[in-house]
């Protein structure tokens, strides 16, 4: 109970004018971070941080959470309508919802991905509200070997649920995993695969393999399509929100599992990518409709959606209770915090009482209006598309380049884009899937870090991942994805030659 | 730092014959930015590094120390490695400097990268961090002897040590520690101080040597205790922090029957070849910086050791500190190659 009288107190706070004021400002300018890819949110809340030095701690956090949805829901724009994710966490959205924009249909899929988006984060402030306690209670459990567990389910769960064939799944996933091991090595603190060239350091980012793979992959192969853009049918009025709403429910299913998984893993904490992935692979297997997926089903951008922000919204509760960051840009907000001299830990919320009901509630308020914002933007977004192929071509290579230079503020990554930009090419034409790739890259460093800290804990016993009940039934759950197709085909198997005798 | 402050005083009076409160304006006059100063921090968010350069960056745009913005720039990769050379290659941008920590020596021994700390100009030194040995305020252990011997009745290597990064400050500690007390660890190698902290408190580390701020939280929570602090003497702080104790309780490691301290570098290095002028203009801001309530907030947060240096004597404790270094990492066989 005292909960929720603390909670009506973080409204009052929030409500005032000021704060209100700060909330939307701070959301515009979130969406215009999150647009702009390789800015990202974690860059975006660095840069702004000392914007709101001359704040009260409470309005600051409030303006930076906000920034933080804003970037949140801006992700999905670019990924939908120009097929380049802007953060990690919006790759899984392009599968689906790039399609639909190419049919013209990119009202709808902004509808239903900033909707979802709302109901993951709404869903998951519940349950920080609800069970914040209980839950960093939770995340403690989780050492090396449960983290390396988890990675290994959002692997596993990418090869076997994956419709493509196996084979070409593992070789694009190699290939990641490959290019995720260059740089540092931060077991031995060795370097390695660099061969003595100082830009390979920093290893291959992220940001520049998805900036490349995707946006400038996808500009060659419309390119040789014949430039083609069949976005301009797309209806720009407000009644196509309407409208998307009145299909929505029919997902609740998908909806409510998306959101038990992002919340799952944002506490974890394994963060909002392998989420938005582990939920679409899900949601395709499960779906009656699972074989339209990636080619333009509305179901396929609410699950990673409705993951992703229901992770991301659930990273935070770590980061007050625990002062672990669950992803880059709660880091971020975890060193804004130290500046205002609060620190984050298990005494946070007895302290500075105030101020986490008041972040709380600015998480209820924040969500509702940027979700109000962005979808008054949706016809104003899907008529971009209606641009020739030919104009905004060459303005999203620049945006691509202008992103890839200002990760590492390095022009050696310009070039690193463009070389992804072919081999996504050449993969797109032999029909190798992209996304394994980008998922290995993304998880492959921590996946392996994960995995030898438990062995160096373990002195090399492979037991480590199934000492316990928990690491044990993740792991688990990891060979039944890895192994599902096999198991369908025994089980039908069985099942026919039971059926026989009777 | 009273000494150092002198010197300057003196020698500027001499040099133009104006009294010494004066020779700040003076020498600011000199030089100043006339662009953004860009503030590179070898570390990612989050980290130690990261907290004191985003509040220097903010304490400067509160208090209007500088007339062009700072913008911090976190460079990371390869441990550290992509700061320090993008520094290195910016001689002549004297709008760029860099907050260090240990990786200033252990990144370039340990990798082999073409990088030593005399390919940039020694700015100041802002402060000395501090360690503390730390256990799971749930296991029985009250002090460092306690805790050695159980290490010494466990297997060889069952007791895990868990620390930031690899061959850096924090496995440094943890092979002085074994030889100090002859016992062996099973180091565990995290990304950032506030994931150790967090892992000691889930139970999958024994012990962790955290610098007080990554810590303090933990510990103020219950759910850690300090045994000993890696310094030559017992921490200033006299604040209450967690059930009655106060930073300046914690025994140093030296009393304990542990012979051996280490203190970490928090200072800022400049580009090559900037002038005299415009290391002054740097130092004089920090040294505002330090006047702040704020900054002196931060100190006692994270109980940090406040020596100030600059020039020489700065130069010099920095040469002295690579020599131990090298020697320490020799000893563990951390440096490339070996």
């Amino acid at each position: 109970m005292d909960e929720i009288v603390n909670l009506f107190h973080g409204f009052a706070t929030v409500l005032q004018p000021f704060n209100i004021l700060v909330m939307v400002v701070g959301i515009v300018l979130g969406i215009v971070i999150g647009v702009l890819p390789g800015l990202g949110g974690a860059n975006g809340v660095a840069i702004l941080l000392p914007l709101t030095f001359s704040m009260s701690p409470t309005s600051a956090i409030i303006m930076l959470s906000c920034i933080y949805w804003g970037a949140l829901f801006g992700g999905a724009i670019t990924s939908i309508l120009f097929n380049i994710p802007g953060e990690p966490w919006a790759v899984a959205t392009t599968f689906d919802g790039h399609p639909m924009s190419q049919q013209g249909k990119a009202g709808e899929a902004l509808t239903a991905a900033f909707t979802s988006s709302f109901v993951g984060a709404l869903f998951a402030v519940i349950m920080i509200t609800l069970v914040a306690p209980l839950v960093a209670r939770f995340a403690l459990q989780f050492g090396p070997a449960e983290k390396f567990a988890v990675y290994f389910l959002a692997f596993c769960s990418f090869v076997g649920l994956s419709k493509e064939p196996p084979f070409k799944t593992i070789v694009s996933m190699m290939i990641g995993f490959a290019l995720a091991s260059v740089g540092l090595d931060a077991v031995t603190g060795q370097l390695r695969l660099t061969f003595g060239f100082t830009h390979l350091l920093t290893g291959f980012d992220f940001l520049i393999a998805v900036i490349g793979l995707f946006g400038i992959g996808e500009i060659l192969l419309t390119m040789e399509e014949g430039l083609s853009f069949r976005g301009k049918s797309a209806k720009i009025n407000l009644r196509v929100v309407l409208q998307t709403w009145k299909e929505l429910p029919k997902y609740w299913m998908t909806s409510l599992r998306s959101c038990v998984i992002g919340c799952w893993m944002g506490v974890t904490p394994a963060g909002a990518t392998p989420a938005s992935f582990m939920s679409y692979g899900i949601a395709k297997r499960m779906s009656k409709r699972g074989k339209n997926f990636g080619h333009g089903e509305i179901e396929g951008v609410v699950a990673p959606e409705t993951a992703a922000h229901a992770a991301g919204t659930a990273a935070l509760l770590p980061m007050l209770s625990l002062g672990v960051p669950g992803s880059p840009t709660a880091a971020v907000l975890l060193g804004g915090l130290l500046i205002w001299g609060l620190q984050p830990g298990p005494m946070l919320f007895v302290e500075q009482k105030e101020f986490v009901w008041g972040l709380i509630a600015s998480m209820y308020l924040g969500n509702f209006v940027g979700l109000l914002i962005v979808l008054t933007c949706v016809p104003m977004l899907a008529a971009i598309l209606r641009i020739p192929f030919s104009i905004i071509a060459p303005i999203i290579l620049v945006l691509c380049a202008i992103g890839a230079y200002t990760v590492n503020n390095s022009t050696f990554d310009v070039v690193m884009m463009l070389v992804f930009g072919v081999l996504g090419y050449i993969l797109k034409k032999t029909n190798y899937p992209l996304a394994p790739l980008v998922l290995a890259i993304v998880l492959g460093k921590m996946a392996e870090e994960s995995f030898r800290q438990a062995l160096l804990g373990s002195q090399g016993g492979l037991g480590v991942f199934f000492s316990n009940g928990l690491v044990g039934s993740i792991m688990a759950l990891g060979l039944i994805a890895l192994f599902w197709t096999v198991i369908q085909n025994v089980l039908t198997r069985l099942m026919a030659m039971m059926a026989k005798p009777a | 730092m009273k000494r150092s402050f002198l010197k300057f005083g003196f020698g500027a009076a001499t040099l133009m014959g104006a009294a010494c409160v004066f020779a700040p304006v003076a020498a600011q006059a000199a030089w100043e930015p006339t662009r953004p100063v860009e503030f590179i921090i070898p570390a990612g968010t989050g980290g130690g590094a990261d907290q004191m350069a985003r509040a220097i960056q903010g304490i400067v745009t509160k208090h209007n120390l500088m007339k062009q913005p700072m913008v911090v720039i976190n460079k990371a990769g390869g441990a550290g490695g992509e700061g320090f050379l993008d520094v290195k290659a910016s001689r002549g941008n004297p709008h760029k400097i860099i907050i260090t920590l240990s990786n200033l020596f252990t990144t370039p021994l340990a990798t082999g990268i073409p990088f030593s700390w005399k390919d940039l100009t020694p700015v100041a030194m802002l402060a000395l961090d501090e360690f503390v040995l730390w256990v799971n305020a749930e296991k029985p252990y009250k002090t460092v002897k306690e805790y050695v011997d159980a290490v010494k009745k466990a297997p060889p290597g069952s007791m895990k040590m868990g620390g930031t990064g690899s061959k850096q400050e924090d496995q440094i500690i943890t092979v002085a520690l074994e030889k100090a007390t002859g016992t062996k660890f099973t180091y565990i190698p995290y990304r950032g101080g506030g994931e150790v902290a967090v892992q000691l408190v889930g139970g999958h580390v024994d012990s962790t040597v955290n610098n007080p701020i990554e810590a303090v939280a933990q510990w103020r929570g219950g759910k850690v205790r300090p045994l000993c602090v890696f310094d030559g003497k017992q921490l200033e702080y006299k604040d209450v922090v967690a059930d009655g104790k106060t930073w300046a309780d914690i025994p140093t490691c030296k009393s304990q029957g542990v012979d051996m301290e280490y203190l970490m570098l928090r200072g800022i290095f400049t580009v090559p070849g900037a002038t005299k002028d415009q290391v002054q203009y740097y130092v004089d801001l920090l040294q505002k910086v330090r006047e702040t309530p704020e900054w002196k907030d931060l100190m006692k947060n994270g109980a940090f050791n406040t020596t100030f240096m600059t020039g020489d004597q700065y130069a010099k404790w920095v040469a002295t500190e690579e020599a131990r270094h090298q020697t320490l990492m020799k000893e563990a066989g951390f440096l490339a190659g070996q």
